[in-house]
Parts: structure tokens; C-alpha cells; sequence
């Protein structure tokens, strides 16, 4: 099961979108208001950008300091018309990946909660424990021991998770892809039909249904197949969305399940700090994840975070398609060029380069390949915001443990405080613009709420339900 | 009979609000975050008013004055939650100038108040009701010891009242506070129209005693009532926005 634990990555993409939108306006604007004789170097360098976030470092360098040359004679006033076109556009594309995140988090935490009170095995551990958390403290009376029981056994537990992740890390680092492949697909594995069957075994004994082993196996080989070829293969958006949001939800019901109440509470307390930790200091292992990630080209593991739209595994590398997508680009500067009817030779020496590229080109473009460039450019700019899996369990198990109590109030209170906490997170990735950890405020609202609504709340509301008082 | 009374009261109490929110809400993320926002800001105040009757410990029996405190506590996170979206409207409303022109949706102050009234609304009457609702497909029955048959279907009545008061609150106090100039008189008087009609519903639904039936009858009349009022002063209010709008 440790191996699960290492999904706690946070990645947010959110800003991947508006930035694509904001170059098409730039580029826009930058037509209409520019002298005429720099319009060719300036739309082709905006039009190319894009595409540079996926080639190496030095040429997108290059391809900066063009910029930079460009932009230095358009007057100052576009600049800061500019600079609000960015923020109303981080703005309105925040509103939508903060619902289009409201959505799954939503439909995992309503899962667990439902699966809870149907399911009322998964409430409570019969006894076993994980390995993890080797003290068992519901059997001890005094506070005091409770709490340094609660306390190692976080510790051990963090202690896996920060392991796990740094082997994770290491792995990464020196290109291990197929052991790290191996390692997620097991973990998928395991999850889709171990995990599963538990659940359905389970849900089956609670309603007292009578279901034959072949019935049984075949449904869970059907499901678990798909499962694993829609995660780690391909597959449409949504299954791929659905059987994640499964994992993470199978996931929580096990540790709800088997994590001791107090021990819960501190582990969601450290986890949280070891997010900040590892999302934000310079040496943070997922910071390095996600910045080696970014600078190889690579997008994250699909198995390990769940995004707004979809992401193929490409783990060789961009090298391979990148001569490709420059054709394209290049054709349709070429396009452009040519419509405006002027023919660009004084280039700097990016823009050169490439335009030789795309005179060799320029008869074979056609409407065809534009139209595909089009789709792809859309397709990209779809690109939306990522949620670590971690993130949806953590999420679930403060939820689903505030479901246990039977104060339908506190799971309310704890619902509204994770979602006004990933909204906040979004907010401050819209100002940082970069990945932030998604836990933190979440959790801390969700914590702080948890335990005044179940101590204060509950009894003032008891009182007023009874006396049917309304405020 | 449990069953159909659970589903009786939830669609009752929460029918309306959900259509409400599905026909106008859900298809714009700003809204959907000025909702979730306003829910979060009534937490607050409940977690301000459940904090002092809880400390008080000698007036945990009164809840007369844990009530009336926390109407206060409530008014005043709404008006605060005005402030608060009074300095983010500019940027909305920004957001909002830029976007093509079918996708943009017409922002201003009538639709930020009446999102974060049924924000409020819709927090306060799952707070109200939930529990109610849990217990009602349980185990147990109501009456047993004379209680009143319909104590749940008062409850989900009340909640839904709430709810939809809730809106026009914040409908009034909003928009009263963007039209009329301050220190007018008609100004003052909406707003002691919502805090008065907010002590007077919340104090009315003390009458409420489940041995006694007929006090159901007079405590859901009035409390609709004091609905009806409440609906025809936000809609005149509205009306007077557009008017003003076109004068100007």
C-alpha cells in the first residue's frame, strides 16, 4: 500500500491556459497597433511561443531576448493595457478551473460519504491496523498516552510518505521511467481490483445479496481492465477522470477505515506541513518533480494527478514530435506571411532560423495542415488544472471521518471550509504563478472547522432543532 | 412512511433553492464562487454566535438571547460580506468587459446580491434541516409522546422559508445600500426592515411547540407572510434599480 502514498503531488497547470489565451491576444493587439514594418518578426514570434515551451532551454532563451528586442518600441501604454488583458484573463480562466476542480472534488467526497453510511463495515476497524501505524491507541484510556501514541504513529506514516516520495524523486531523476511505471501500474492495480473487491464484497454482505464468485469475477475484470487502460493507456477524458476519482475514493474508505480516530487527526495536521514542505522549499522533492518535469518536457504521471483535461503519458521525452509541430508552426507563419504580403528577411536570429525552415516548406502548406494546427492549438489551450490524487484522498478522509460522527452539520462545515480553501489556493496561484501545495489551507479550514462545529456547534444547533428555533 | 417522508421533506425544503441554483447559478463559475464565498462568511457568524452561547454558560437555556445575538452576528457578516464584495466587483466586473459577447453574462450588483443571499439561504437552511433530515428516515417515530404528526413537515416548510428570506435580504440590503444615498431615510428603513423582519421571524419560530398543533399554524403563516413582504419590497427595489439605471 506505501506505494500509494507518494500520489500526494500537487501541480497546478492553471495559468498554462490563460498564458496560451493571453499570447493570442498580445499578438492581436500587438497587429493592429504596430508599425507596419515590424508586424512580420512580432506575429511570428508570438505565434510561435507556444510551441517553445516544449523545446530546450537555450532556444526558448533565444527566442526571449527576440521578444524582448520587439517589444522594446511599441509605447508604454499597450504595455499596461496589456498587463490588465493578463489580469482579467488569470481571473476569468481562475473562476472556471476553480468549478471545473469544485466538480470532482464534490462528486469524491459525496462518494465516501455515501459509500460510509450504506457500507457500515468500512466505519469502523475490526481490530487490525496498518503497518504504519503500529500503536494502537483506541485501547488506551489516558490522554496523555493517546497522544504521544497518535503522535508516532503520524510520524511513522509521514515518515513512509517523505521515503516513498524522495525514492520516487530519485527514480525520476535519473530516468528510471519504466520502474516508476511499474511501480504506478501496480499501484492502479491493486487498487482497481484488490481494493475493489473488497468494496463490492462488502457492499454485497451489507444488503445481504447473494452473488456468484464467476458473476463477480467477471464484472471485476471487465472493470478493473478498463480502469487500468484508461489510466495508464488511453481513453476518453471522462473515464480516465471517473476511474481516478475511484482509486482516490477506495483509497480514503481504506485508511478511514483503518487509521485510528486520533491518529487521523494529527496525520492530516502533518501532512499538510510536509505539502508546504515539499511543494515549496527550494529542496522540496515534489518541487523538484515538477520543475524536472517541466524543464525535460515531460507532463506528470497521469496516474498521479488528476487534470481538467486530458494528458497521454509521454515519457520518452518531446524530442520525437518536436520536428513535427515546428513544421506545422512554420507553416502557417508561412500562411500569414504571405497574406500580408510581405516578405520578412531582416530576421534576429531565431526568427531566421525558422524562416529558412519554413520557406523549404511553404508550398506544401495548406488548408489542411492549418486546420490541424488549429485543433491542436485548441486542444491545448484546453489544458486545464491539475489535482493531485493525494490531495482528493486527504480531502476525503477529513470528510469522511466528520461523516462517521453522524453530524450531518460538521460534514457540511467541512465540505464548505476544503472548498473556500482550494478556491484561496487558487487565488494565490493566480498572483504566484507557480505550483502551490493544495492541502495546507484546506485542511487547516477543514480541521478548525471539524472540531468547533463538532464541540460548539452541534450542541447549540441540538438545542435549536429541538425547540424548532430557526436563525 | 419514514422513507417517503425523508424525500417529502428534502425536495420540499430544498426543491426550489436547487432549481434556483441549477437554472441560475451553476452555469457561471463566478457565481459559484460567490456562493460558496457567502456560505462561507454565514459559517462565520455561526461559528461567532454557537462560540458566545457556548461561553455563556449561564444562558445556555435562554435561547432567546443566543437567537437574537445571532441575527445580529448574521446581519453584520452580511454587510460585511458587502464590503468584501464591493472591493472584488471591480475586478469582476472587469472580468466580465473582455469576454466575447454572448458568453458574457450581465454582472452587477442585483446579481452579486441575489447569489450571495441564496448562498446564505441555502447554508443556513441545510444547517437547519440536515440533522432533522438524518433522523427522520432513522429508526425512531415522532409522537409517541404526544408530540405533533407534523413536526418535520414544519421544520422543511420553515427551512424553505428561510431560504428564500435569506435571498431577499440580502437583495434589499444590497441593493438599498447601492441606490440610496446615505443617511436617507429610506435607506435606514430597509435596513431595519431586514434586521427587524429577520428578529421577527427567528423570534416568531420560538412559538413554535410541537405538543401544541395550533401554534404551527400561526407561526408558518406569519413567517410566509413576513415572506411575501419581504419578496414585494426586493422586487420594487429591483424595479427601482432598472429606473435608475435608464434615468442615469
Amino acid at each position: 500500500m506505501s506505494d500509494l502514498l507518494d500520489n500526494s503531488v500537487n501541480e497546478y497547470d492553471l495559468l498554462k491556459a490563460a498564458n496560451r489565451q493571453l499570447e493570442n491576444y498580445r499578438s492581436k493587439i500587438n497587429a493592429e497597433n504596430m508599425p507596419s514594418s515590424s508586424i512580420n518578426s512580432e506575429t511570428e514570434v508570438k505565434i510561435i511561443e507556444p510551441r517553445n515551451s516544449r523545446r530546450p532551454r537555450d532556444q526558448v532563451d533565444g527566442q526571449a531576448s527576440v521578444e524582448l528586442a520587439n517589444r522594446n518600441g511599441s509605447p508604454s501604454n499597450e504595455e499596461e493595457n496589456l498587463d490588465e488583458i493578463e489580469e482579467e484573463l488569470v481571473l476569468k480562466y481562475g473562476a472556471q478551473h476553480v468549478v471545473k476542480l469544485f466538480v470532482p472534488v464534490t462528486i469524491c467526497l459525496i462518494f465516501v460519504i455515501a459509500s460510509l453510511s450504506a457500507i457500515k463495515s468500512y466505519q469502523k476497524s475490526n481490530g487490525a491496523q496498518l503497518i504504519y501505524t503500529p500503536f494502537n491507541e483506541d485501547s488506551q484510556d489516558s490522554n496523555g498516552t493517546k497522544l504521544w501514541m497518535s503522535i508516532a504513529n503520524a510520524s511513522i506514516f509521514i515518515g513512509v510518505v517523505v521515503v516513498m516520495t524522495v525514492v520516487l524523486i530519485l527514480l525520476y531523476k535519473f530516468k528510471f521511467y519504466k520502474v516508476i511505471h511499474g511501480w504506478l501500474a501496480f499501484s492502479s492495480l491493486m487498487l482497481l481490483f484488490l481494493f475493489t473487491f473488497m468494496f463490492i464484497t462488502e457492499f454485497f454482505k451489507q444488503f445481504n445479496i447473494v452473488i456468484d464468485m464467476i458473476t463477480l469475477w467477471i464484472l471485476l475484470w471487465n472493470f478493473g481492465i478498463v480502469g487500468m487502460a484508461a489510466i495508464h493507456w488511453k481513453g476518453p477524458l471522462i473515464l480516465q477522470q471517473i476511474f481516478l476519482i475511484f482509486t482516490c475514493v477506495q483509497m480514503a474508505l481504506i485508511f478511514i477505515k483503518y487509521l485510528p480516530e486520533w491518529t487521523t487527526w494529527v496525520l492530516l495536521a502533518f501532512i499538510s506541513i510536509w505539502d508546504l514542505i515539499a511543494v515549496l522549499c527550494p529542496f522540496g522533492p515534489l518541487r523538484i518533480l515538477v520543475e524536472t518535469a517541466k524543464s525535460r518536457n515531460d507532463n506528470l504521471f497521469p496516474s498521479m494527478v488528476y487534470s481538467s483535461t486530458l494528458i497521454y503519458m509521454m515519457a520518452t521525452g518531446v524530442d520525437n514530435d518536436t520536428p513535427m509541430e515546428q513544421d506545422l508552426t512554420s507553416n502557417l507563419n508561412q500562411v500569414e506571411n504571405d497574406n500580408q504580403n510581405t516578405q520578412s528577411t531582416s530576421q534576429t536570429q531565431g526568427g531566421d532560423l525558422r524562416n529558412r525552415h519554413s520557406g523549404a516548406r511553404a508550398h506544401h502548406a495548406n488548408r489542411q495542415t492549418i486546420q490541424e494546427l488549429e485543433h491542436q492549438q485548441q486542444e491545448e489551450e484546453e489544458n486545464g488544472v491539475k489535482l493531485g490524487l493525494g490531495d482528493f484522498i486527504f480531502y476525503s478522509i477529513l470528510v469522511g471521518k466528520a461523516s462517521i460522527l453522524g453530524d450531518w452539520n460538521t460534514v457540511i462545515a467541512c465540505f464548505v471550509a476544503i472548498l473556500i480553501g482550494l478556491c484561496l489556493t487558487l487565488v494565490l496561484l493566480a498572483v504566484f504563478h507557480k505550483p502551490l501545495p493544495a492541502l495546507p489551507i484546506s485542511l487547516f479550514f477543514g480541521l478548525i472547522f471539524y472540531f468547533l462545529t463538532n464541540l460548539v456547534v452541534r450542541p447549540f444547533y441540538d438545542n435549536l432543532t429541538y425547540y424548532q428555533v430557526f436563525i | 412512511m419514514a422513507l417517503i417522508e425523508f424525500f417529502g421533506c428534502l425536495f420540499l425544503a430544498f426543491g426550489p433553492p436547487t432549481a434556483m441554483f441549477a437554472i441560475t447559478i451553476a452555469k457561471d463559475p463566478i457565481r459559484v464562487i460567490i456562493l460558496m464565498t457567502s456560505s462561507f462568511f454565514w459559517l462565520i457568524s455561526l461559528l461567532i454566535s454557537a462560540l458566545v452561547w457556548f461561553a455563556l454558560v449561564p444562558l445556555r437555556n435562554k435561547l432567546l438571547f443566543a437567537l437574537v445575538f445571532s441575527v445580529f452576528t448574521q446581519e453584520v457578516f452580511r454587510y460585511l460580506f458587502y464590503l468584501f464584495i464591493k472591493k472584488a466587483q471591480k475586478g469582476l466586473e472587469k472580468v466580465q468587459k473582455n469576454i466575447h459577447h454572448k458568453d458574457r453574462t450581465d454582472f452587477d450588483g442585483r446579481v452579486i446580491s441575489y447569489v450571495s443571499g441564496l448562498g446564505f439561504g441555502i447554508i443556513s437552511g441545510a444547517f437547519s434541516l440536515v440533522n432533522v433530515l438524518g433522523d427522520m428516515t432513522g429508526p425512531g417515530t415522532v409522537g409517541i409522546y404526544g408530540d405533533s404528526q407534523y413536526f418535520f413537515l414544519v421544520s422543511a416548510m420553515l427551512s424553505l422559508c428561510f431560504i428564500l428570506l435569506h435571498t431577499c435580504w440580502s437583495i434589499i440590503m444590497y441593493l438599498s445600500l447601492t441606490i440610496y444615498p446615505k443617511k436617507s431615510v429610506k435607506l435606514w428603513s430597509c435596513l431595519f426592515l431586514v434586521v427587524f423582519s429577520h428578529l421577527f421571524v427567528s423570534c416568531l419560530s420560538l412559538a413554535n411547540d410541537s405538543k401544541r398543533e395550533k401554534s404551527y399554524v400561526y407561526t408558518v403563516l406569519l413567517s410566509y407572510i413576513v415572506l411575501i413582504l419581504n419578496v414585494v419590497v426586493s422586487v420594487v427595489i429591483v424595479r427601482k434599480t432598472y429606473k435608475q439605471k435608464l434615468g442615469a
